[in-house]
């Protein structure tokens, strides 16, 4: 019961993966969209082609005609004018042919966009958050949460003249360490919400592309069909590091999506109760270690690893900060003054301004090493510590 | 220039004023006409100049030049300079000097009026560009200014918003005078269905400008109020909807877009008919064809949000309306091209101009309906693609009607003849650079390159050089046209009344160049 | 025409065009309210309304065997030192019937603070049949430094709610809206 559109949009969906995997050797192409992983992503795909087929014949044939008409209809060919300027007849057929061309467009465009905006029957549930500048995700059914951002690697050779050699990486600015695993063969409903400003998550291989709004939700979904590692970026313009924040999909067989939920659920406590529950599975580890005494050294190199990922995008690597915009951590009066006063901003934040809490964010040994290592570097020499046991305390 | 005309009129009725305050106190059309253009091409390279940063930024992968706040300022920046300082500047200067001449009227209805609305501009873009220099540097949200983003940066903001304001009340004035010129001015016997249609769309441009140029101050107002004085029309936390925003900035953002193309429209149509030697085919479905695109700019402003989260039926709706655009749109192609057909054509720099604008407007027209295709839309949304796509409209669009306009009329307003082949240089160079430049974002744009990215993945990296490249040469090529201006100002060839052998219109019917003051008695019609 | 008549015919078209801007300027702002209507309407934004409503008929009640699920999500806007979660999860619920839930709020800031949660319903043509009998987001919250409360929740689902829906997340996105009485320092 395939209608001749359809027909037509599955056909140049067909002949234009294998034209663009001939030309570039696989189904990725740099010149052209991805046909993707999802029924909907080759859906989006085939409209794509056909509307590009139609505008080329339609440009074609107006090209023609035009430059016939340029060749032919040249003064210093002898051409006389006509002194025609208007035919009823005409007129009528270049209206009413386009709007008939337009009708048949709009016809499989609109079953695609009933497809994409059918959110039942979703098997796995997760929540895509959006922070400047790092992406959080959120497993509904298992509880599971972390934030994802930018690899540490790329986040330091996109710095201005960092002068590291873009080549040794193999997918520049979209790789984080964290990457969001989903399992292929199922339903997937995302939710799209966003922490700050507007924020838009896009995997061009699932044809998913959502804006992040604050205060409000928005949904939409992806069946993937194969599994493989899928990239994507923010596509709505949300501030200084709107390029740095990539979006990296792990779509593995279903066993290994349940191992993966295995290993990485927090404990059955009852979230709300549990104080460190934004904390993730991976800082697990480190938080039995917020009881000890940890040495300043430890603490400056730990310290450092967080600073560069979490607060030099806006206090910049160099503690200078931008003026007018971001304060300076170098020779700054907090983070020159009472220890207090300093965990108070980097744990609570600030009221009213851009500098948002982290307590839900950070682990209490995370916080106290870029808390000291505020202190202690950028021309910064308070000398002291801030011990994580300090930080537990006020949770 | 001045001191051609002086030689006309030089005394204190009808002459300019000597010195630098004629251009102070001027409410000679003529002159506010030359003050707007001058002011559009000094804005066009500075602007431009934004432009070449973004490039060389994004040269090479890696961020080498710029921190990544500028880089967004001068996004922001270009934007705001290449749509208010200069398109429209240069349409209403072409206004100016054009509308009076063409309907046999002997200056602008409202000439006072007319030196404020001029004199307005310079104080918004001062004010505009001062904010570079300011703690927390310019704007960097983006031209569209979304909240809440848009109200993040530094004090600076306050400055952006007055000086849209100003750049507001300038066009809206400049509207006024227009539609009360058009329609008390004109010599008897010419009724509206006999005015040229650069007239025609700039009476339906003007409409469209007053009525959404208000809706744009009240939408930055509300952002000023939610930054300054605590109401929430934008902010969730107090009852408000940041998506809100979008709907109220493209209410006005989309008829925004015809007004940087509707006033082309009529120069093409005034231009391929004298180098076709030919009437202009079905002048009247080309006024109704620009009074039905005005129409529809009100009803499809969500197709720039496909991505916000619209209800099913709201995508449908904005998809079938922004479709239905194509089909005026494509009328007045068709007939640019059968007023082509059967000429006699000769291909002067104004029409080699005009065929560009032709076949690339057609280019970025087609692109724009792949765009309304909502489920490719989300995939297209916010990439270069849709970069390619409205440059491909406003550059060879917008700005090659204002380059073919200034050619087409150049001749009769300063008394010479342009150096045609240095014209024709300028067209060839520009037209193969920007081709270089722009058609490559089409690929990055659907390969998946964002927009408004300071540094991107190794993949993109061989086609941004190669725009790069087109935007140095097209670029640098315009001081070709720098050229060719101030040498037709200062002499040359003497050009005829007429100008153009097949031209056709008032404006070929006085002197060359034009009288300081022109129809002061009404010229017969018939 | 002569002299005086033509600059009469000047300024009237040219008053009538104020009257416009004035008239556009004031449309712009005649769009929030119209565009709250709509969102009530037709669930545009996916924003519930922010009124209690009253409970259930019993006629409602009755109308309907099918169950649905409800998620709760949370969502807390950057800048705020708290934690914020559903005590529950998910929930499956009769349309036509009342439940009730609550989340869980510590303010883990040193200070007082006063916060405001922002419902948000996914799909958003469900908003309009999700109905609030009682809930914390109709008011703001005072919280002292450290304290936690327990913030109830009651609704109920519309029996007409479309078929084609089968689960509807509620989201709230806790706001900080500053200190009790202290007005917001703006860098």
């Amino acid at each position: 019961m395939r209608s001749p559109i359809n027909l037509a949009v599955s056909w140049v969906a067909a002949m234009s993966a294998v034209v663009v995997s001939q030309t570039a050797g696989a189904a990725v192409s740099d010149i052209n969209m991805p046909v993707g992983v999802t029924p909907l992503s080759q859906e989006v795909y085939g409209l794509h082609m056909l509307i590009f087929w139609i505008c080329c014949v339609i440009g074609a044939a107006v090209f023609a005609v035009m430059f016939y008409s340029m060749f032919k209809h040249r003064k210093s060919k002898g051409a006389v004018a006509a002194d025609f300027h208007e035919s009823t007849t005409v007129e009528i057929i270049w209206t009413a042919v386009p709007l008939i061309i337009l009708v048949a467009m709009a016809i499989p465009a609109a079953k695609t966009l009933i497809a994409m905006e059918d959110t039942s029957n979703a098997e796995v549930t997760v929540k895509v958050t959006g922070y400047q500048w790092k992406w959080h995700y959120e497993y509904l059914d298992s509880g599971i949460n972390f934030f994802s951002t930018l690899d540490a690697e790329h986040n330091r050779a996109r710095q201005v003249g960092s002068g590291v050699d873009l080549t040794q990486f193999d997918h520049y600015l979209k790789e984080v360490d964290n990457p969001l695993v989903v399992p292929v063969g199922k339903k997937i409903r995302f939710l799209h919400t966003s922490a700050d400003v507007i924020h838009s998550w896009w995997v061009p291989d699932l044809a998913v592309k959502k804006d992040a709004i604050p205060g409000f939700i928005n949904e939409n979904w992806a069946l993937i069909e194969k599994p493989g590692i899928y990239r994507g970026k923010c596509t709505e313009l949300c501030g200084r590091d709107h390029g740095f924040m990539p979006v990296v999909v792990k779509a593995v067989p279903e066993e290994e999506y349940l191992a993966w939920v295995a290993e990485n659920a927090p404990a059955p406590v009852l979230a709300a109760t549990d104080s460190t529950a934004t904390a993730t599975a991976a800082t697990a580890a480190v938080e039995e270690d917020a009881d000890r005494e940890w040495a300043q050294d430890e603490l400056m190199a730990k310290g450092e690893t967080v600073y560069n990922q979490v607060c030099a995008a806006c206090h910049q690597a160099n503690g200078q900060g931008l003026p007018g915009a971001f304060p300076a951590i170098a020779g700054s009066a907090i983070a020159t003054g009472p220890q207090d006063a300093h965990i108070d901003v980097i744990y609570s934040g600030v009221q009213g301004s851009a500098m948002a809490s982290f307590a839900g964010q950070l682990s209490d040994v995370d916080m106290a090493a870029v808390i000291t290592y505020q202190r202690n570097a950028f021309g910064n020499t308070v000398g002291d510590t801030v011990q994580p046991s300090q930080i537990k305390a006020l949770r | 220039m001045s001191t051609a005309t002086a030689e006309h009129h030089d005394h204190d009725d009808h002459g300019p004023a000597k010195g630098w305050t004629r251009w102070l106190y001027t409410t000679n059309h003529k002159d506010i006409g030359t003050l707007y253009l001058l002011f559009a091409l000094v804005m066009f390279f500075i602007g431009g100049g934004m432009a070449l940063i973004i490039r060389a930024e994004l040269f090479q992968p890696g961020l080498q030049l710029v921190d990544p706040l500028f880089f967004n300022s001068m996004t922001t920046m270009h934007a705001l300079v290449m749509i208010f300082g200069v398109v429209m500047p240069a349409f209403v200067g072409l206004a100016n000097w054009m509308i009076p001449m063409m309907i046999g009227g002997p200056d602008m209805a409202l000439p006072r009026l007319n030196n404020w609305s001029f004199w307005i501009m310079p104080f918004a873009f001062l004010l505009l560009l001062s904010t570079l220099f300011m703690e927390g540097g310019g704007p960097a949200g983006g031209w569209t200014l979304y909240a809440p983003l848009s109200l993040q940066g530094g004090d600076s903001f306050a400055f952006v918003i007055f000086s849209i304001h100003f750049m507001g009340i300038s066009s809206v004035m400049g509207s006024i005078n227009i539609v009360a010129t058009i329609f008390n001015m004109r010599a008897p016997g010419m009724t509206l269905m006999k005015m040229p249609l650069f007239v025609w769309t700039w009476l339906i441009t003007a409409y469209l400008l007053i009525a959404v140029i208000p809706v744009l101050a009240g939408a930055v107002t509300m952002l000023l109020t939610d930054r300054y004085f605590g109401t929430s029309f934008f902010s969730a936390a107090g009852g408000g909807d940041p998506v809100m925003y979008q709907h109220i900035f493209w209410f006005f953002g989309h008829p925004e877009v015809y007004i940087l193309i509707l006033p082309a429209f009529g120069i093409i149509s005034s231009i391929i008919p004298t180098f076709a030697r030919k009437p202009l085919f079905g002048y009247a479905s080309m006024v109704y064809a620009t009074a039905s695109i005005a129409f529809l700019s009100f009803i499809v402003w969500a197709h720039h949000m496909f991505t916000v989260g619209m209800p099913l039926a709201g995508e449908m709706f904005f998809m079938f309306a922004t479709m239905m655009i194509s089909v005026p749109t494509g009328v007045k192609v068709f007939n640019w091209i059968a007023t082509m057909w059967r000429g006699s054509m000769t291909f002067e720099t104004p029409m080699l101009f005009a065929v560009g604008f032709l076949v690339m407007f057609t280019i970025g027209g087609l692109s724009g309906l792949m765009l309304a295709i909502t489920p490719a839309d989300i995939q297209y949304h916010d990439t270069y693609f849709v970069v390619a796509h409205f440059h491909y409209v406003l550059v060879p669009g917008a700005i090659y009607s204002i380059m073919a306009a200034t050619y087409y009329w150049m001749p009769k307003w300063t008394g010479n003849m342009y150096d045609e082949k240095w014209g024709k240089i300028h067209f060839w160079v520009s037209t193969i650079f920007l081709n270089v430049l722009f058609f490559p974002m089409h690929f990055v744009g659907l390969a998946g390159m964002p927009r408004r990215i300071p540094d991107y993945s190794l993949q993109f990296a061989d086609w941004n050089a190669v725009a790069t490249i087109g935007a140095f040469g097209f670029g640098f090529s315009q001081l070709i046209f720098v050229y060719v201006v101030l040498k037709c100002m200062r002499g040359g060839e003497k050009a005829t009344t007429e100008v153009w052998e097949g031209a056709e219109g008032l404006e070929w019917t006085v002197p060359s160049p034009a009288p300081y003051h022109t129809f002061e008695k009404p010229p017969v019609i018939n | 025409m002569n002299m005086t008549s033509l600059r009469k015919a000047h300024l009237f078209i040219a008053a009538k065009l104020c009257v416009l801007v004035v008239g556009m300027f004031g449309f712009g702002y005649l769009m929030v309210p119209i565009y709250d209507v709509l969102c009530d309407i037709t669930g545009l934004n996916g924003k519930p309304s922010m009124e209690a409503s009253a409970a259930p008929t019993a006629e409602m009640m009755e109308q309907e065997q099918r169950e649905i699920t409800v998620e709760f999500v949370s969502v807390i806007n950057s800048g705020a030192a708290w934690t914020f979660k559903p005590t529950q999860r998910t929930m499956k619920v009769t349309p036509g019937k009342t439940y009730q839930t609550s989340y869980l709020v510590t303010n883990l800031a040193q200070r007082a603070a006063v916060g405001q949660a922002v419902p948000s319903v996914a799909p958003s043509s469900a908003a309009k049949y999700f109905n609030k009998i009682e809930c914390f987001c109709f008011n703001r919250q005072d919280f002292e430094a450290g304290s936690t409360k327990d913030l109830p929740l009651v609704f109920f689902v519309e029996p007409d709610l479309p078929r084609s829906i089968d689960t509807i997340t509620l989201s709230y996105t806790y706001f900080d809206i500053g200190e009790q009485g202290a007005s917001v320092p703006d860098s």
